[in-house]
């Protein structure tokens, strides 16, 4: 089994980040922040949302490596994964496009923005196209109310968004 | 660091000054209508006309006025331009020595800025966020020093008590009363955090503060922990906040270098070391207990207290909880005296408030007004009233622990007894203005569904209340529902707000209840005989 692999390979305490057997060098840089944090348990949090930024989203076989280099439990490990919404157990689409559902920005018509690119794109608000070209996300509170309704864009955050302008900006994604 | 070295970066600082300086919005919201390129614009246009020697652009933090970003204003002529384009930053370097340019004024003679009284955001888009020298130079860390050398612990806490300042995040707990829990208790470890998981939809007050003026927070944690005894800190800040984020490990590590925070502080015996903690994305970590769990890398779950953070929080040990706005005071506090802090605001409630005033609503923005300020001069004078002349139906206050206040109640002075007579909190003061064309069973649907995916599902009350609560809501919301629900819905949330383990699910039935008892007329249209449902889905008023 791969976790036993890597639970045998424990981490060393000096020489640098250790390779990971599949070769892939995000692990060194995972290694690095874990080795950071000295292994601790209570940086399970930080090390989640460096592996997140590393891989994109955090698949089974990551978070039972996370799960041995902690030596924390597998089950706190997904526990956690999946407590919180900043976690992704899926993979993203090639595009990403969250939608505010502040207050704020609820009250100046948010709501008809997710529903027209739920339309124009077919998917559902916290789903991914089928040709996995666009993910369609909604977050909380950007704390970007002055410029209501916001809509993040690959990572932009764009302020007075309207139906229109929004799937026009997506739209361009898709084809 | 001694007060000598701290004094000569103050007056490099200063002397290094310009005789003009423009002044640019690099805060997320400016940000997010091309700050950025506007500042890169200024500072062409500047080399361009070879005026490098007589003019300075500075990147500055939130100016306030969000919705007119970007932001630029010029020193020392004060004049202010919105809503600048990356073209008109040529006219306006050509207009510095008099003349117009080609971009918006602004009025700053405006109630909006002229109402208000900055203590937390005095350096609030005056300094460089990224620079600790611009930040010693407006008097930064002078209070520390004060502190370190010439007050007992026990006496900086006695000045916090005498100022009378209260937590603003939200419960409006006496924070000298904390401080002084924390500093009696006797241990070898204790801890101060900062809660910077400013989760309520609405709000960005922490945000704004923290991207705009970094080392006020850094330079109240490290007083408070003097004050209690502690020599870690932690910043628990949202994973929604990258510049925020990034501003703040600037910060801690141009104070680390300058001695001002790790070994020794400015040659005392206090040592201070302060670590980030991201969060990431669970509105209930906002909730002292369950914050501390999610510090230490677990679910972010609460706990029934007592007992208190105060006398056992981060693993185990006595910990200082405060929110960001909270530790923003501190240093004027102590710069300017117990009695100065005093005499602003209320009898019960001292300081200033600062709000984010969003919605539907001409100036959106960051205020910051004197306690006690009536909520009618919050909204019509400073936020200029709704826009195109429609009228304010209500104003939400404090998020989804927070209430709906009606615009009969307007005159309502904002401190936390009043708002709290109204049915609402002052919360961390996220305030939310809307108007006739909002139906108000939307606006409880909206806040619950937030609350019922929030909950973090440890106690039945707040897990299986809000799903309920919602689920009638929407009945009620599709007019499916009858006299029969509305009351079950009632006694659903008194049970919630009664039985739940946290403020979470404590307070999640707050909106449901301020709305039904200012807005019945709201929920009596949708209840009896269906009839056409309006075509924007909100409910004809009945008369």
């Amino acid at each position: 089994m791969e976790s036993t692999v890597v639970a045998r390979e424990k981490p060393r305490a000096a020489g640098g980040a250790k390779q990971h057997p599949s070769g892939d060098n995000r692990f060194k840089m995972l290694e690095a922040t874990m080795k950071r944090h000295q292994y601790q348990a209570d940086a399970l949090i930080e090390v989640l949302h460096t592996a997140q930024e590393l891989f994109g989203y955090l698949e089974e076989d990551l978070l039972i490596y996370v799960a041995h280099s902690l030596k924390v439990p597998p089950s706190r490990v997904f526990g956690v994964a999946t407590f919180y919404h900043f976690f992704s157990l899926k993979p993203k689409g090639l595009h990403t496009c969250v939608v505010c559902m502040g207050t704020a920005c609820y009250v100046k018509g948010a709501a008809n923005v997710v529903t027209a690119i739920e339309t124009m794109a077919g998917v559902r608000s916290g789903e991914t196209t089928g040709d996995g070209k666009l993910s369609l996300l909604t977050a909380r509170c950007l704390g970007a109310c002055g410029i209501a309704p916001a809509v993040v864009l690959d990572g932009a955050v764009t302020g007075r968004q309207t139906p229109d302008t929004v799937t026009q900006l997506v739209k361009g994604w898709l084809e | 660091m001694e007060l000598s070295d701290l004094q000569d970066i103050a007056r490099k600082e200063r002397e290094s000054q310009k005789p003009i300086r423009v002044r640019c919005c690099t805060a997320a919201g400016c940000l997010s209508s091309q700050g950025q390129a506007v500042k890169s614009a200024l500072d062409e246009a500047v080399a361009a006309n070879g005026l490098e020697d007589r003019v300075q652009v500075i990147g500055v933090g939130c100016m306030g006025l969000c919705s007119e970003g970007p932001l630029v204003q010029v020193d020392p002529a004060g004049t202010l331009y919105e809503r600048v384009e990356p073209r008109q930053c040529a006219s306006i370097v050509a207009a510095l020595d008099g003349g117009d340019a080609d971009a918006n004024v602004g009025d700053t003679t405006r109630p909006f800025f002229t109402r208000q009284v900055a203590v937390v955001l005095e350096n609030s888009g005056r300094i460089d966020p990224e620079r600790i020298e611009s930040y010693i130079a407006a008097d930064g860390y002078h209070a520390l020093h004060t502190v370190l050398h010439d007050m007992t612990p026990a006496q900086v806490v006695e000045t916090i008590i005498a100022a009378g300042l209260r937590g603003r995040g939200g419960a409006g707990y006496p924070t000298g009363l904390k401080w002084a829990t924390v500093a009696k208790t006797e241990a070898d470890r204790k801890f101060v955090v900062v809660n910077a998981d400013e989760g309520d939809p609405g709000a960005f007050m922490d945000r704004s503060v923290l991207e705009s003026d970094p080392h006020r927070i850094l330079e109240g944690m490290a007083i408070a922990a003097y004050a209690v005894g502690a020599s870690q800190g932690y910043v628990y800040v949202r994973g929604e906040y990258p510049l925020a984020i990034s501003r703040l490990q600037t910060a801690i590590r141009q104070a680390r270098r300058m001695g001002l925070l790790g070994t020794q502080v400015f040659e005392s015996p206090f040592n201070f070391r302060v670590d980030i903690r991201i969060g990431a994305g669970a509105f209930v970590c906002g909730e002292e207990t369950a914050l501390i769990r999610s510090i230490e890398g677990h679910r972010g779950v609460p706990r029934p207290r007592p007992p208190y953070p105060a006398a056992s929080g981060l693993f185990g040990c006595p910990t200082l909880i405060n929110n960001v706005e909270t530790y923003a005071n501190i240093a004027p506090i102590l710069r300017k005296g117990a009695e100065w802090f005093a005499s602003i605001g209320t009898e019960k409630s001292k300081g200033t408030k600062v709000f984010a005033l969003a919605g539907k609503i001409t100036n959106t923005g960051l205020i910051e007004v004197p306690m006690g300020t009536p909520l009618r001069t919050i909204v019509e004078e400073m936020g200029g009233g709704v826009p195109d002349g429609g009228t304010v139906k209500a104003v939400q206050t404090g998020g989804p622990s927070g209430g709906c206040i009606p615009q009969s109640a307007l005159d309502t002075p904002v401190d936390y007894e009043s708002l709290a007579q109204v049915g609402s909190i002052m919360g961390s003061g996220g305030m939310i203005v809307m108007d006739e064309q909002d139906n108000m069973v939307e606006v409880a649907r909206f806040f619950m569904e937030f609350c019922m995916d929030e909950s973090c599902g440890k106690c039945v009350p707040c897990r299986a209340g809000t799903v309920q609560i919602h689920r009638l809501l929407t009945k009620i919301r599709d007019r499916r529902a009858t006299d029969e629900d509305l009351a079950t819905l009632r006694t659903l949330c008194e049970m919630v707000k009664q039985t739940s383990l946290c403020g979470l699910g404590q307070s999640a039935p707050n909106p449901v209840l301020s709305t039904l008892r200012y807005f019945p007329e709201d929920y009596r249209a949708l209840i009896g005989a269906p009839s056409e449902p309006s075509a924007n889905g909100a409910a004809p008023r009945t008369a």
